[in-house]
């Protein structure tokens, strides 16, 4: 016990604490990514015609099919074959954030989908554009409503990236695997990576709790009352 | 003569193999009070979300306030650019039966958004101009409301601001009262009466038969997909000349 707390944690936790930055990278690149691709891929599917939606349903499908750490290595392993060079930290972003992206349209598609279409007709008819109409009436109401699923998308993530380890980045685990590698202290080093996963995990799916409250319309609030609400001179944009 | 706000000629709607309208013509004059009636699934509620374009018409000619919208030549269907389109719906846009409100935005937020961001208006004029509208149909202290929190008339004076904020040449009204509770319907009629009081243009979709008769220049008696007949509402109210008129109104009597 002294062991541990003494001399194990002040020498190995910096060096997985860099690993824990590299897997906050990891994370919140791939997150980024897989939200715009999720998001393109779902107004893609329900605004385009024949052959783009083929394409997209079937991108959707195989990535949704195949194991992520299959795909990791195959991203890893033959983009370089086909003469595409990859730093690792960034094969290991792109396979992350398509296949979070695969997951994430048809989560952006349900909600899109949940808006009722009377109000995008309400918002053509008065003459705006499609491209108006998503981005005044449809999104913020769909995005908000995806936000609870897609930060229970990110937390997944967050653990997930552990897999990149794989293809030799040196986020926590695989700091965790050298360290242990060096010193055979297999058991309490796993339980510092697991401590830190479970920590980063937990502050995450609070920040996501927050996060939605803090989206939740002012009329969806319990204790509501108009007469609480802004002066009309400071409704917002 | 004056040229017509609105000329239709010949339109045409199908739906698949369904013909939903078949050959439609008509002509609004500014200020003028069009209603139109008849048997659901008679095709006037499509017909008039062909005028908005909400339905693209599959042939016919739509000519709104000496813009062509869509026409027949050569033997083909032309149809305006998209922007040209846009910029007309905003001259014409439609309340709906179910108000379609934007759910997540106030009262006031619902009205000023297209005046703003279709018109490009400035913001503190487009509120200065909603809430004499708000407050025009009643509804002045009820602007920082979402239309969750309002009742179902409040909504559709609400959604009777948003199109007027447009300062359109035509409404378009599509069955305004028909999810409405029957003791908020008086209201909204009423609303509508000042506007037809003030010279607006009108197109109303209804079955409120006794507003009709008061308020409408001329009514067109739509039936499977055609409009059977035309006229002042005395005329088609008191002397039908269709068998499928007089049964119409027979029905609605009874």
């Amino acid at each position: 016990m002294y062991e541990f707390f003494f001399i194990l944690i002040p020498r190995h936790f910096p060096f997985l604490l860099e690993g824990a930055v590299v897997t906050l990278q990891l994370t919140l690149t791939s997150m980024v990514c897989g939200i715009c691709i999720g998001l393109a891929v779902a107004i893609g599917r329900i605004g385009s015609k024949a052959p783009l939606k083929w394409l997209l349903a079937a991108y959707v499908e195989i990535w949704r099919d195949v194991p992520l750490i299959v795909q990791l290595l195959v991203i890893y392993f033959s983009l370089p074959t086909v003469g595409i060079s990859l730093p690792a930290f960034w094969a290991g972003v792109l396979g992350l954030s398509l296949n979070l992206g695969a997951y994430l349209s048809e989560v952006f598609r349900s909600t899109i989908l949940s808006i009722d279409p009377g109000q995008r007709e309400a918002g053509e008819s008065t003459g705006m554009s499609r491209l108006l109409v998503y981005r005044r009436v449809v999104l913020p109401q769909a995005l908000r409503i995806a936000v609870p699923t897609v930060g229970g998308y990110f937390v997944s993530l967050l653990k997930d990236s552990s897999l990149v380890s794989f293809v030799s980045i040196n986020e926590l685990l695989r700091n965790g695997t050298i360290v242990i590698s060096n010193t055979f202290r297999t058991m309490e080093i796993y339980l510092m990576v697991a401590i830190i996963y479970f920590a980063l995990s937990f502050t995450a799916s609070r920040a996501v709790l927050w996060i939605e409250r803090a989206l939740t319309p002012r009329y969806l609030r319990r204790n509501w009352e108009p007469s609480l609400s802004p002066k009309t001179s400071e409704v917002p944009a | 003569m004056n040229t017509p706000l609105l000329e239709i000629r010949n339109l045409k709607k199908s739906f698949g193999s369904l013909e939903v309208l078949k050959g439609i013509d008509l002509t609004v004059d500014v200020g003028e009070v069009i209603f139109l009636i008849g048997p659901s699934g008679g095709g006037k509620s499509t017909f008039a979300r062909c005028i908005n374009f909400l339905e693209k018409p599959t042939c016919g000619d739509v000519i709104f306030s000496g813009q062509v919208m869509c026409q027949d030549r050569n033997g083909g269907h032309y149809k305006a650019p998209e922007k040209l389109v846009r910029l007309a719906r905003g001259d014409m846009p439609m309340v709906f039966q179910h108000f379609n409100l934007f759910a997540h935005r106030t009262a006031l937020e619902n009205v000023i958004e297209a005046p703003i961001w279709v018109q490009g208006r400035n913001r503190s004029e487009a509120i200065e101009d909603a809430l004499r509208l708000l407050g025009e149909v009643g509804l002045r202290d009820k602007a920082d409301y979402y239309p969750a929190q309002l009742s179902g008339g409040q909504k559709q004076r609400v959604a009777i601001a948003r199109a007027l904020a447009m300062h359109p040449k035509l409404i378009l009204f599509d069955e305004p009262t028909s999810a409405l509770d029957p003791e908020l319907v008086a209201g909204i009629l009423e609303t509508i009466r000042s506007l037809a009081d003030k010279g607006m243009t009108l197109i109303v979709v209804t079955h409120e038969m006794g507003f009709a008769r008061k308020l409408a220049d001329t009514v067109h008696f739509f039936s499977d997909g055609r409009i059977l007949e035309s006229g002042p509402p005395d005329r088609i109210f008191d002397h039908p000349e269709t068998d499928r008129l007089s049964e119409f109104i027979r029905s609605i009597l009874r």
